[in-house]
Order: C-alpha cells, then structure tokens, then sequence
C-alpha cells in the first residue's frame, strides 16, 4: 500500500500497430465535422481546399499562378492538417490501447440475482447487463463480479488486477472500508453478498473506459479560454489577411509594377499566421496529460479536476499512510515508581501477546530483542494460552490486556489507564505522567502498563516518517503549496511529528466534522484544496475539497465524492497529481507562446516576397536572405508544418515540471519558448530554403 | 541628437515622473470617496449638483447599470452636440452668422467630440458658431474625459471587490473626475499658460498693419492682417489634459497663441501625458499594491521611450532628397540638423518628436508640427503608437483599461507558463474574461484594416487621396488608425470631410471607444464577483522586471502582428524607397 512502485504491466500494445492506427486516423479525421471543433486548423483545413481547387484550375492551364507552386503548397497545407490530427490520435491511440483492454473485462457475464440479501435465498440467473442499481447478487469463488456494488454479507479474496493492474488479491468485507466491488474483477477464494450501486453502462469499468479512451473528454476550462484567445488570433489574422488583397491591388496601382496578391500567396500566409502549432497540438496535450495521470494508475473523474489540481494551493495529508508509515512501532520501555524495565518489557510482552496489530507486534518484537523475553506462541484465533484470559482493545474500555494466575496486567492510552488507576485508588504518579508528556513531545504514542493495579511505566509507540516526505513537502514549498497534516493524535505528538516530516500546518484531533469545517474555511479564502481519503466518513470532506483523490481500496461513498481514483491506493500520489495538473497547464502555455513567437519570423520571410514583384525595395526585410519568392513561402509554409511534427513529443510528454517558484519557472520557460520561438524559425526557414535550393525544387 | 536635446526630454519625462506620485494618490483618493484637501471649497458643489441632477450618489451599480448609465450620457452628448451644431444658424452668440453644419460632417465632429477623439474635419473658425464651440465642444472636452476615468475607476474596482456584485455609482464617478480632477488641473494650467502669452481674452481679433505692404495673386493690396484671439488658455488646457486634442487654432500647438516658448511647449506635453500616468499610480494605489501600478507605468515608459529614440533617431537624420539638393543638414551650433520641414524651429527637433510620439501615445493627437512632413520613419512612429491600440498611456482612463486587456492576455499565457490557472491581482482569469478580453484586442484592428482596405479600393475613399503612392497608403491608414483608437491626430495630405469620411470614421470612432469598454465593463463585473486567491510562491508575480518585458513584449508582437504588412505597404516602403533615391 505505501509503495511508490510503478505497475507498468498492463499490456503495451507494440509501437508500430500505434503508430499505424494513428495515420490512418490522422486520414480519418479531416472529416470536416469533427475538425469544426478546432477554429484553427478548421481554417485550415478550408484553405487546403480552397488551394486544392486553385491546383486544378492550374493545371488545366488558367491558373494564377504556376501549377507546380500552388501544388506544393497545397500538399504542405494539407499536412498540416494531417500532422495536426497525428498528433491528437497518436495521444488517444494510447488510451484507447488500454480501454481494449478494460473492455475484456467488462465482458457480459452471467449474475447469480438474489431474491433476497441472504446466502440460500432463492436465485436466478440473469446476464450482468440486466442488474440494476439496489438489485443483490451472489458472487463465488472463480466468478467475476457481475457489476459495481458494495458487499452486505461474506468476505472474499478479489483479483482486482484488471482494473488497477496489481496482481496481488485484495480482500473484500461486509462493513468497513473495504466493502466496494468493482465489476470486471474476479472472485479468487469465498463469496460475496453485493448490492449492485451502479446502474449498467454507468460502472467504475465503464466510466474509466470512456475517461481513457478520450470519448468523454470533455474540454477543461483552461482548454476552453485558450481555444478563445486563439480564435481571436485567428479572427485577427484572418482580417489582416483579407485586408492585404486590396492593400495589394492599391500598391500595385501606386507602384505601377507587379501583380496583386495571388489567393495562394494570402492563404500560405493565413496558414502560417495562425497559431496552427498550438491549435493542432493543443487536443493531443490534453489527451496526454490524463494518460499521464492514468499510466501513474490514476483515473481522474473529470477533466476539470486535473486542471484544478495545478491550481492547489493547500494539501491536506492524511498523518497515517501519507506522512507516516501506517504502523507505530515500540522503541523504548520506559519504567515507573521503582519498577525495572525488564520487569515492565516483560509485562508488556505478555499483555501483547494477543494482540495481531503492528503495534503489539512491535511490542512482542522488541521485548525479545532487549531482554531475550521470548514469548510463547498463542494461536491468532484464539484469547487463551496456558490459563492466560486475554482482553481485547474495546472502544469502551480503550485497553486492552492479560489475566493470569491472578494477576491482571493493562495496558491502554494514558487517559483511559488513568481512570483504571484511580479505580484502583492509586493516583496517577506525576513521574508517570512527566514520561508521557516528555514520550508525546517526541512525537511518540505513549501506552501506560499496570499490573494488579500498580503502574509499571511506559511503552513509547514512535511514529515512523516516511523517507524522503519531507523533502517532497519541502520542494511544494517551493512551488507556493502548503501541506497540512491531519491526524486524531493529541496537539502535542501531533506538533512534534510535524516538525519532523516538515509540514506548515497540522491539525490535531481531527474528526470529520473539522476536516469539513477546515476545507470551508480555507475556500473561503479563496484557496484551493486537494485530499486524500478512502472512509466512508472522508465522503463530505472529499466532496467539498476542490480536488479529492479516493483510494480504490475505500469505500463507495468515498469513492463517489471523489473527483480522482487512486488505484494503488497511495495517498502520497496526490503529490505527483499536482506535478502532472501544472505540467499540463505548462505544456498548453509554452507551446502557446512558441506559436506566437514563430509568427515573427514568418512575416519576413513571407512579406518581401508576397510584394517582390510591386516594391523590390522590400527585399531588404529578407533577413534571412531567402533565394526567391517562391522559396520564401513554400519555407515558410514546410517549417509551420513540421514544427508540429516537431513538437508532438513534447506535446505528448509534457514540459518537465520542476519544483520551484512561480517567478524563476516563468523565466525559465520564457527564455526556452519564447525566445526561442523567436529564433528557432529564422534558422528553420532558411535551412528548408537552403535544402529546397539544393536539391533545384524551386525555381 | 544634441545635449539640449537630451536634456529636454530627461526634464519633461523626469517632471512627469515626479508628479506621478501625487497626483496619483489624490486620484485615488477621489475615487475611494476619501477626504481631500479640496473638499471644503468642492465638496458643497458636489451635492448641490446631484440634488440638481436627482441622482443618488450612493446608489451603486452592477456593470450592466453601470454600463447603460455610461452610453446614455454619452449618445445624449452625441445627441446634443449634433443639434447644436445643425440649429446655430437660429441660435445667439453667431457674429459670423454660420449656417448649419452639413448632416455628415456634424454626426463625425458629434461622436468624435463624444468619445474623446476629437478629430477635426472642419475648420474651427469658419464653420462653428462661438455657442457650438462653448456649449458642445468645451463641455465634451471635460465629460469625454471624465467619461473615460470613471471606467477606469469602475473597471479597477472590479479587481479591488470580492464576491461584490457592483462596480460603483457612474454619475458620481463622472462628477467627481471633472470636479475634483479636471476643473482644478485645467485651472492651474490656463493661468500658467498665459504666464507665457496664451491669450485669454474675449476682446475682438486684432488688426495689424503691415510693415511692407504685399498682393494677393489678383493683384489686391494688402495693408492689414488680422490676427486671431480669443479664450484659448483655458481651451488649450483640458485639450491637453484630457487627452482631447482639438485645439482653438487651426494650426493647433504649432500657432505661438497656443504654444508661444519652449516652456509652454514642455507644460504642455507633461500635460498629455500627466493624467494618463499618474492613473497607473491611481490604479496601484487602489489594488493595494502600489508596485502593480508602477509596473504597468514601465511597461508604457518602455515602450514610449524605444519609439521615442527612433522618432528622435530619424528626424535628425539627414533628408536623402536635400541631401541631393545640396541642402546643408549638418548639426552645426547655429543649426539643429535634420528634418525640419514642418516643424517650428523655437522647438526644434527633440521637443517636436517627444510632442509627437507624447500624443499619438497618449491619444491626445494634438499637434506642434505637420506630421506629413516627417521622415517615414518619423511617420511610422507616431503611426504605430496609435496602432498599439491606445494602451501606452492612451486616452484618460480608456488607455489604462485598454492596458488591461492586454494584461489579462499577458497573465494568461504567462500564468499557464507557471502551472496554474492564471490570475491577476488575485482574481482568476477563466473563461469570460479571456472572452470578454478577446473582444476588446481583435476589434481595433479588423476596423482600422477593413475601413483602409475599403478607403483604398473604392472611389469614394481614394478620392481624397492627395498623395498618390505609398504616401497615400500611408496617410489612409494613418486616417482610420487614428479614428480606430480614439486618437483624433491627423496626417494630413487626405481630405477626410466628405460624406465617406465622416461616416466611416464616425463609426470606427463609436466601436474603437465602446466596443472597448463594454466588455472591459463586462469583465470587471464578472471580477467582482470573485474570491480573491491569496498570494504565494505559486503565483505568478505581476510586478517584476520580467513581467514588464514579457507585457511589452506582448503589446508589441500583438501590434506587430496586426499591422506589419499594411506598415511594409506605407511608411517601410516609403523608408526603403527614399533611401535608394527615387
């Protein structure tokens, strides 16, 4: 549960079938109507056939310019198109790779439904497809679960491995937060009683199918008000284009010289004006982003949620799990009142020899590693050994402990041993209670142990941070996010575990209610927040936090809350979800950037020659000394066209995020993108200009 | 360029600068509704005027209210202007007995006096009645620009308030902008004006006789001259300050009466520019974050300056075609060298240019030379600074909310750049704004290209052409450059009052001014109703150098996109031409 390992066993279809379904997607896609969705390569798309239609007309001998120039500009535009939807099926060939494969599992299979939620009830055998939202089934060992639903009766070992890639079986029970079932997966040993919460079509299975592969992608808000600001460049440029016929007919009046502008000429421009880099990348960077969260074996619930995710401002870590090991560990035993510690290691041991948890394993562990105390065995199932009579840790009594040969050895949290003292008529020692407070400032977990009534002393329960946590808080830091650690501890161990994963905040004795309160308080100050949670009493939080990631292992009502489903159940990946949300944001604002930067370099190469004929003077704009007008446009039109070909790695992979401030990102992103966008088509142009010279394909 | 000039500039720029501070902070305070030190003498004033108006200061608005409130002012002014200038023939204070002004030519003088342009197709004195003049032009002098402040005030608001639903009160906003800010500034300078021989009078013109007796071409003697007066310090101040333009003279700030030392010359280019930056210092103050003011101030001093050295470059360059002529253009101690063709020499060549880049920047558009007669470079300058969209100073108000489109565009690619939905001030920048901000940058150029691109091809539009050639391009897109962004400055060399002239200019005059502010409006309503994010490591920093460059790198690639190839067509070819000697 707390690895950071990365399943990457789910089946990778080969390179090459990827590549190939692609391109033929790539042809798939000029279908007008899907492209509409994009105003810029739309656009472009429209003046590849405008250009289309001007071949033809050339080449039946009425052209307007020569046959062999339009066509290869019109062959370029056409590319642009096609490299423009590569890309964007490249990106969803990925998903759609994996969804095959959950669709395998979401195969229609037979359903045991129940009469009744009893385990002889009367049955009937219907396909899973007929199941429907509070129907009750029968699942046994060597089936698969039928639908998505939650366990009411039994308790079953599950390969989930279909679904979260992870071959090791779960265990599925009635109660608690391991109750949910998720269709698709199979049944190993047992049997469960589900009642189905999932009407068909609309299961887990289902939902992350369409989430992969892409079909339910909806545009995020980011998305959206980017493809504004580029349909207005689109809208501008359109107009400068346009305007430049008459402006063109004027001059050549003016000039008496040349031609006006050839509808090829303004077309090449337009083309290669408008940001046709971002706007045919910008499908694929959203494609790429969620199956970047979906390879880290994240399935995010709404688009929305990813983007939101670069926003967060403040991240509430569960303590457990997420900046601790999930389980205590006993380091020292620390006696009381003249007792010895062998005396109370021994104590301890006994009273804990019952008890299954990590910590009282711990205890056992560490009894036999001081003292050679070598506990005897006692069967997991059984509370006796030897005339031993064990008492379990209830919620009422909150200790737990041994009686033997009329002795009765406790032990418990300190308020609860308290009160058991003062039964007993022994006031707590203020040395014992000076050893709790010094073990809790430690950031330990103090367990006070008493035999006949009579305190021994304590065990010191320590909190193991895990390695590396506060380097990882440290860089958020950096970023402007601030942790908070969430933990029912008391304020004192609570303050110095925080010290010493490096947290900015925490938040002692924390219930429900006060995570809720806490989420409220910190959006109305207008921050975002992100949490993890997997119980049943994380739902109300989960569904107020602006980003919510569900363990798979929780329950469904958490798992509903949730905007993002984590099927590795490692609350510390909400730290790589918010890495991946930014560099989404990134990808879409450098390659924005890059766009408009190229323009530049285009308007000189595209301006002398477009008015060669009519004001030769303005060759002295042709920085790039360009061979000829021909050459100059057909340049600038090859290099707008591979740039996105270019760039289709970087679309797919992301801008790489690193963790520092917002201020020294910009400026790094701002030297690499923009001015490099600047630049990088200058060089480009006249490399295309040089090659296409060299090898005489232009006049 | 010369010490002198140097000099001149430094202290023009450097005075400006140092009453950016106080007068800023004033403004804010008048905008805040907090005490100044005016309001014993104003503040009585002030209320007499909404008991008169029936206004209820207190009553605020939502953008839409706000917005209603703004256009029905301002089509009422519209409204007023036109019938004033239609009826003067039956109206009093006529001595010339001028007849009405023709339909075309009142509706264009009517909505470019309404929205602050103040493009002048008519000749003052021989065609408006001294009642047009004071009742119409004067009165639009003030509220067009206190029209623009109280935008500017509302739209800022928008950034200030959290979860509001309301952007403040438009009449209060517009009465105390003029009250407070204008009347009092217009006052100080008119008297500092005639302090250096601005008539102010109402004394009849003065007759003056000749010393040497001349003939016209039909061989009539001429013995006197008659040499016009008149109220002009007081016109010429809010022509200045309020980024209006239209001056009392035909000749504008080039006629002595206007314009009579260098002095005049130095108050009156602080005074283009004042208002328009001291509202940056205005506009920090009032975000609370003074250094978001100054920031923006930079990014204009940027810009301002880089063009201002080229303007400067190129009009002290030596004219090819003199050059040919044999015509000495070398600095010398008795000569300024350079072009000085048009340009009055008790300026001389420093002050001309920082005038010139000063007004068409700053969407004044008056003048203290002939523009035609600039190098093409010289040209090109005063040309581009208009087709930045208004937005290095710009009008009063509508050149800081101008601004701030192009903010939100710059936060928007930057903050993506850094991860994270962008946001300015706080506020984040979603969907709408990127609308409402998309509106307001795309529409300037498609009117400014689409009215040359029509002006040139049809007969209605090149027959005003004076100028056949390139010239001519670039005196039609200079035209519709300057009626697209409010400027109201003039080349010349084109004779724009004809019926297709006025009204094609009438209406990009009407789109550049409120095509502009309703969905500025709109975004500052949708701003208000927002959280405010606090600030962090995270966020994007709107204040540092590099922002400055990364927004002054955006204006200029976006106005560089816009207009490159209608430049290369105009002032670049005509630069290119004249330099191998044609």
């Amino acid at each position: 549960m707390d690895t950071y390992t990365n399943k990457s066993e789910k089946p990778k279809p080969a390179r090459s079938a990827l590549y190939r379904r692609a391109v033929l997607d790539a042809f798939r896609k000029l279908n007008p109507v899907s492209l509409s969705k994009n105003p810029v390569m739309f656009i472009v798309e429209i003046g590849s056939a405008v250009t289309t239609g001007l071949t033809l007309q050339a080449l039946v001998g009425q052209g307007e310019a020569p046959a062999g120039f339009i066509g290869a500009i019109t062959v370029w535009l056409w590319f642009t198109v096609l490299f423009a939807n590569f890309s964007e099926a490249l990106a969803e060939g990925r998903g759609k790779a994996q969804a095959e494969t959950l669709r395998r599992a979401r195969r229609d299979t037979p359903a045991r439904k129940l009469k009744h939620p009893q385990r002889d009830a009367p049955s009937e055998q219907v396909p899973s497809t007929a199941l429907r939202r509070d129907d009750v089934y029968l699942a046994q060992a060597g089936e698969i679960v039928p639908a998505d639903g939650e366990v009411i009766a039994g308790i079953a070992s599950v390969d989930e491995s279909a679904v979260t890639g992870e071959s090791a079986p779960v265990i599925r029970e009635a109660g608690g937060d391991r109750s949910a079932v998720t269709g698709g997966t199979r049944i190993l040993s047992d049997w469960l009683i589900v009642r189905v919460t999932a009407h068909p079509g609309e299961g887990f299975l289902d939902r992350m199918i369409g989430m992969v592969e892409g079909a339910q992608r909806q545009k995020t808000p980011n998305e959206i008000a980017l493809q504004i600001l580029l349909a207005a460049f689109t809208i501008i440029f359109l107009g400068v284009c346009l305007t430049l016929l008459p402006f063109s007919i004027y001059s050549v009046r003016a000039a008496g010289a040349g031609k006006p502008l050839t509808l090829t000429v303004l077309i090449a421009l337009l083309v290669c004006l408008i940001p046709t880099t971002i706007g045919g990348l910008v499908s694929a960077i959203g494609i790429a982003g969620m199956d970047r969260l979906i390879r880290r074996n994240v399935i995010a619930l709404s688009g929305r949620a990813v983007e939101a995710a670069g926003d967060v401002d403040v991240l509430l870590l569960d303590k457990t799990g997420t900046i601790t090991l999930g389980n205590r560990q006993a380091v020292a035993f620390i006696p009381v009142n003249g007792s010895s510690e062998a005396l109370l290691a021994q104590a301890a041991q006994v009273s804990s020899l019952a008890d299954e948890t990590p910590e009282g394993r711990s205890i056992v562990a560490l009894a036999k590693e001081k003292y050679d105390l070598r506990a005897p065995s006692v069967s997991a199932g059984g509370n006796t050994y030897d005339g031993m009579t064990f008492f379990p840790f209830t919620a009422q009594t909150r200790m737990s402990g041994v009686n033997f040969n009329g002795t009765e050895i406790r032990k418990g949290a300190p308020d609860a041993m308290f009160d058991y003292l003062r039964q007993h008529g022994q006031p707590p020692p203020a040395a014992l209670q000076t050893i709790i407070e010094e073990i809790a400032k430690h950031g330990g977990t103090p367990l006070v142990v008493t035999r006949n009534g009579e305190p021994l002393g304590a065990i010191h329960l320590k909190d193991i941070v895990k390695g590396g946590i506060r380097e990882r808080f440290a860089q958020l830091r950096k970023m402007g996010i601030k942790t908070v650690m969430l933990t029912g501890d008391n304020p004192l161990t609570a303050m110095a575990i925080a010290a010493e994963a490096g947290v900015d905040d925490f938040v002692a004795q924390a219930t429900p209610e006060t995570k809720l309160q806490l989420i409220r308080e910190y959006q109305a100050g207008g921050r975002l927040i992100a949490m993890t949670g997997d119980g049943t009493n994380d739902a109300p939080a989960l569904a107020q936090a602006d980003v919510a990631v569900a363990m798979n292992t929780g329950t469904q009502p958490a798992r509903e809350a949730a905007n993002m489903i984590d099927l590795d159940s490692n609350p510390t990946k909400l730290i790589d979800i918010v890495e991946i949300g930014k560099q989404l944001l990134m990808t879409r604002g450098a390659l924005t950037t890059f766009s408009l930067a190229n323009d530049v370099a285009k308007y000189f190469a595209i301006i002398p020659a477009a008015f060669a004929s009519t004001y030769p003077a303005l060759q002295a704009l042709n920085f790039m000394a360009l061979a000829t007008p021909t050459s100059a446009v057909l340049s600038a039109v090859i290099f707008n066209a591979l740039i996105i070909v270019v760039l289709i790695p970087l679309a797919l992979r992301g801008v790489p995020y690193r963790a520092v401030s917002a201020a020294q990102l910009l400026r790094d992103n701002l030297l690499l993108y923009g001015v490099g966008g600047v630049i990088a088509p200058f060089i480009g142009i006249k490399l295309i200009d040089l090659t296409l010279v060299f090898f005489r394909l232009v006049p | 360029m010369t010490t002198l000039g140097i000099a001149q500039i430094a202290i023009c720029l450097g005075g400006l600068l140092l009453l950016v501070k106080p007068l800023g902070a004033f403004m804010a305070a008048v905008y805040e509704d907090r005490r100044t030190w005016l309001d014993p003498i104003l503040r009585p004033s002030e209320h007499l005027i909404y008991r008169l108006c029936g206004v209820s200061p207190t009553e605020e608005m939502n953008w839409q209210t706000y917005a209603v409130a703004m256009l029905v002012f301002n089509f009422l002014g519209i409204g007023a202007v036109y019938l004033l200038q239609r009826g003067q023939g039956f109206l009093p204070l006529n001595p010339a007995e001028l007849g009405a002004v023709a339909p075309d030519g009142a509706y264009n003088t009517a909505v470019s006096f309404a929205t602050n342009t103040n493009w002048q197709n008519y000749g003052g004195e021989t065609t408006l009645s001294y009642l047009t003049q004071l009742l119409a032009l004067t009165t639009q002098n003030f509220v067009s620009a206190a029209t623009g402040m109280a935008m500017f005030a509302a739209i800022t608001r928008g950034l200030v308030r959290r979860n509001a639903q309301t952007l403040g009160n438009f009449w209060r906003d517009l009465t105390r902008s003029t009250l407070y800010i204008l009347l009092p500034l217009s006052l100080v300078l008119a008297v500092t004006l005639v302090s250096q021989g601005v008539t102010q009078t109402f004394a009849p013109n003065v007759m003056a006789r000749l010393v040497q007796a001349t003939q016209t071409t039909s061989g009539e003697l001429v013995t006197h001259q008659t040499i016009a007066v008149g109220p002009v310090a007081s016109q010429v101040a809010i022509k200045q300050l309020g980024t209006n333009g239209g001056g009392f003279f035909n000749a504008n700030s080039a006629h002595p009466f206007e314009n009579p030392t260098p002095l005049s010359n130095l108050l009156e280019t602080v005074a283009i520019l004042l208002i328009p930056a001291a509202l940056c210092y205005t506009f920090g103050k009032m975000v609370g974050d003074t250094r978001q003011g100054w920031a923006i101030l930079a990014a204009m001093l940027i810009i301002f300056s880089v063009f201002l050295g080229i303007a400067v470059w190129a009009e002290s360059a030596v004219n090819p075609i003199f050059a040919q002529l044999d015509i000495d253009q070398t600095l010398t101690d008795a000569h300024p060298g350079g072009n000085l063709e048009g340009k009055e020499v008790r300026f001389g060549i420093a002050n001309t240019a920082l005038w010139t880049v000063a007004t068409t920047a700053a969407s004044n558009g008056s003048v203290n030379s002939m523009l035609d007669s600039y190098m093409p470079l010289g040209g090109l300058v005063a040309l581009v600074m208009m087709q930045l969209g208004e937005v290095v100073f710009g009008g009063v108000g509508s050149g800081l909310y101008g601004m701030f489109a192009f903010v939100i565009v710059a936060v928007f690619i930057a903050g993506q750049m850094v991860g994270r939905t962008p946001e300015y001030l706080g506020k984040k920048i979603q969907v709408y704004e990127m609308q409402m901000a998309a509106l307001a940058i795309l529409i300037m150029p498609l009117v400014v290209l689409g009215l040359t691109a029509l002006a040139v091809v049809t007969d209605a539009g090149t027959a005003s052409i004076f100028n056949p050639g390139a010239h001519g391009f670039s005196e039609t897109l200079y035209a519709f450059s300057s009626l697209g962004n409010n400027n109201g400055s003039a080349f010349a060399g084109l004779n724009a009052n004809t019926p297709f002239y006025n009204l094609a200019g009438a209406l990009a005059m009407l789109i550049a001014r409120y095509w502009l502010a309703i969905p500025m409006l709109a975004m500052a309503g949708s701003l208000a109703r927002k959280k405010k994010t606090p600030e962090s490591a995270g966020t994007l920093p709107t204040h540092t150098p590099l922002f400055i460059g990364w927004l002054v790198a955006i204006i200029l690639i976006v106005g560089a996109l816009n207009f490159l190839p209608a430049l290369a067509l105009g002032p670049i070819i005509e630069h290119l031409l004249l330099g191998v000697g044609v």
